[in-house]
């Protein structure tokens, strides 16, 4: 879902900027005031895990791939300010040595796959775990629907952002975007579960660190 | 709690084996980029005014499947030591605050 450059219009790109580096200067507050030495390592191997599936694209229905965004494992482990700062990372190392999303878009993407992505799953994860009893299966269901859920959510932001930038009508690129990241959301879910299955199982210690 | 030191190097370890199976990746369009294909719009995403190592295809070798290994290798490291550095300056910053 990385936006390159030419499909937004200056407007857009100016408030994508100035939402991001605000998203990301408040996420650099928390972190100076909760952030902790055990934190430390986990901020480098989730970065390096966040880049490293995003590689990994997945195959959907019609010729259409899609790759984890990874903003709801790193929101759930670590919390969603810390997530920000991470995915915030990935993505502008991404845009400057990989060329993958474009510099003038790196605002909307920071804004898209960080921001909403990050704090929309960590406020759906909470209220789902604790309803469904706050166990072991109610995180791992939580931790899926909340992954789902932030895919949607980033995409129906860079949805909205491509129409405010008059690339494609709102009727038209909303229900797109929507619709195949529904599908790919799923993938997202099942793997941020699997995941997280897996760390409760080997280093259930992990998941006790204080949240950002 | 007491958190074990030799886990991150293990984890460290797995992301560099996710990044070996990348050249396995679907190859197809992304769901944005099949959305502007099937809208018309991916004509409009411009050049990027500069290239280091583009597409996740590390420049000059010819095995593209090596070339895409090896990419996927230096990013995780680059990564890991931009976050883990972040992570420390953060808190360097904070005790210096609280040393005043």
């Amino acid at each position: 879902m990385h936006i390159p450059d030419g499909f937004l219009n200056a407007a857009t790109v100016g408030t994508t900027y100035v939402l991001a580096v605000g998203g990301v200067a408040n996420a650099i507050r928390v972190a100076r005031e909760k952030l902790g030495e055990k934190h430390i390592p986990m901020m480098g191997i989730l970065a390096a895990f966040v880049f490293t599936a995003q590689m990994l694209n997945f195959p959907i229905i019609g010729g259409t791939s899609g790759h984890v965004i990874g903003a709801a494992l790193v929101a759930i482990l670590l919390g969603p300010w810390a997530a920000v700062i991470i995915m915030s990372v990935v993505l502008i190392t991404q845009s400057f040595i990989f060329q993958d999303g474009g510099l003038l878009a790196l605002g909307a993407n920071i804004l898209n796959m960080g921001i909403i992505a990050c704090l929309g799953a960590y406020y759906i994860y909470n209220p789902v775990n604790t309803l469904l009893g706050s166990n072991r299966r109610s995180k791992l269901v939580a931790s899926f629907i909340a992954a789902w859920g932030s895919v949607l959510l980033a995409s129906i932001a860079c949805a909205i952002e491509l129409a405010l930038s008059g690339v494609s009508p709102m009727g038209v690129v909303l229900p797109a975007m929507a619709g195949i990241h529904a599908l790919i959301g799923i993938g997202e879910g099942l793997i941020t579960a699997v995941v997280l299955s897996l760390i409760m199982s080997t280093r259930a210690d992990l998941l006790a660190l204080e949240r950002i | 709690m007491k958190i074990n030191r030799k886990w991150w190097l293990i984890a460290l370890v797995l992301c560099l084996v996710f990044a070996t199976i990348s050249p396995l990746a679907s190859y197809f369009p992304d769901g944005l980029e099949k959305v502007a294909e099937d809208n018309g719009f991916l004509s409009a995403a411009g050049e990027t005014p500069f290239e280091f190592i583009a597409d996740y295809t590390f420049p000059g070798i010819e095995n593209e499947a090596v070339a895409t290994i090896l990419a996927g290798w230096l990013g995780v490291l680059v990564l890991f030591v931009i976050a883990y550095g972040l992570a420390w300056l953060i808190i360097l910053k904070k005790k210096g605050k609280t040393n005043i």
